[in-house]
């Protein structure tokens, strides 16, 4: 018996993204675009999804794969808007896994409507840490920050506020009671990742949602215009 | 939370490296990009490595500095998240270190003797 040294060289996150590559190229081959919605727990994700899916967006066929730890709360509310919703629960692993992985992404494709779709909204389990980590496919990340968050949280989430392609900024309607700073928010978002698209709204009002939505549309467009 | 996730990432990457021999010593490095509590990810790797060839195994965490790199020639290493350079103001510097989440090696008991070369 002795000891070897084994060289490895290699990202231990790497497995995760290699099934990511997978499902990015499942998703591809049935011209399905795909968003990762991620924020802390009670940002607003479902009730900004609610309200796009409500009013939907023109000429996408939209579905929505929830990710929860337990549970099916949310897609039973976004089930009612009548657009395809799949629910995928985290708690079959250690005590529940906080975040989605590309490996049950993947255990989730087959009960996916790809064929019906053009766009998949992920719904992430509500976490501002460890879903930064794991890619699952996706094209684009997209995450809500509540202003009753406070504005220092870019500051102490970097991983997350840098890793996404758009930060919606909720719950503006909930300002004039609030001694939230948001110029000093958006000052702390352009520090951690510089000129990143931002946008200011309210699921409550619907004030800045119809801008998300031309966001989606635009997004798909882009993918089957590249696809063609 | 987020070092659990992360531990078991890293037990699964050295199981595959290891082909069913026992580790002794797992060398990782960690950039400082990537949020890693060091005592926290070692709690949990010594959680998630029992019932594993990892049980018992050292986990040696190297962590790499932040530096970015901007197109004006500033370099500078990291403290705060600030990614905007201090020199220009510029967006868009280039990160040349701090992303890492690297197993580099392993040190792995093997049973069979070192090849004879006499």
């Amino acid at each position: 018996m002795h000891r070897v040294k084994v060289r490895v060289v290699e990202d231990a996150l790497d497995a995760n993204n290699t099934i990511a590559r997978a499902n990015r190229a499942d998703f591809d081959a049935h011209g399905v675009t795909v968003v990762n919605l991620m924020s802390a727990p009670g940002a607003g994700k479902t009730t900004l999804l609610e309200r796009v899916l409500a009013d939907g967006i023109d000429g996408v066929r939209v579905g929505v794969l929830e990710g929860d730890v337990q549970g099916s709360m949310d897609a039973d509310r976004l089930a009612s808007l009548h657009v395809p919703v799949t629910q995928l629960n985290t708690d079959n692993g250690f005590g529940g896994e906080c975040h989605l992985d590309a490996n049950m992404v993947r255990s989730a494709l087959p009960a996916l409507p790809l064929h019906d779709i053009d766009l998949l909204i992920i719904e992430n389990v509500g976490n501002l840490v460890c879903p930064a980590e794991f890619h699952v496919g996706e094209d684009a990340r997209v995450m809500v920050s509540a202003v009753t968050e406070g504005e220092d949280k870019p500051l102490k989430y970097p991983l997350m506020f840098r890793t996404c392609d758009l930060v919606l900024v909720n719950k503006l309607d909930l300002m004039p009671h609030l001694d939230v700073d948001l110029d000093r928010f958006l000052h702390h978002l352009d520090a951690v990742h510089p000129d990143v698209e931002r946008m200011l709204v309210s699921a409550r009002t619907g004030e800045g949602v119809g801008a998300w939505r031309a966001w989606l549309g635009e997004l798909v467009a882009a993918r089957s215009g590249a696809a063609v | 939370m987020h070092e659990l996730a992360l531990a078991s990432a890293v037990i699964d990457t050295v199981e595959r490296h290891a082909a069913g021999r026992r580790v002794t010593a797992v060398y990782l490095k960690v950039g400082h990009l990537r949020q890693v509590v060091p005592a926290s990810l070692a709690f949990y790797f010594e959680h998630v490595a029992r019932g594993t060839v990892c049980e018992g195994a050292r986990l040696d965490q190297e962590v790499v500095p932040a530096v970015l790199r901007c197109d004006c020639g500033n370099e500078w290493t990291l403290d705060d998240p600030v990614f905007r350079c201090p020199a220009c103001g510029e967006a868009g510097a280039e990160i040349m270190g701090g992303e890492e989440f690297l197993v580099e090696s392993i040190d792995v008991v093997s049973e069979q003797e070192p090849a004879c070369t006499a």
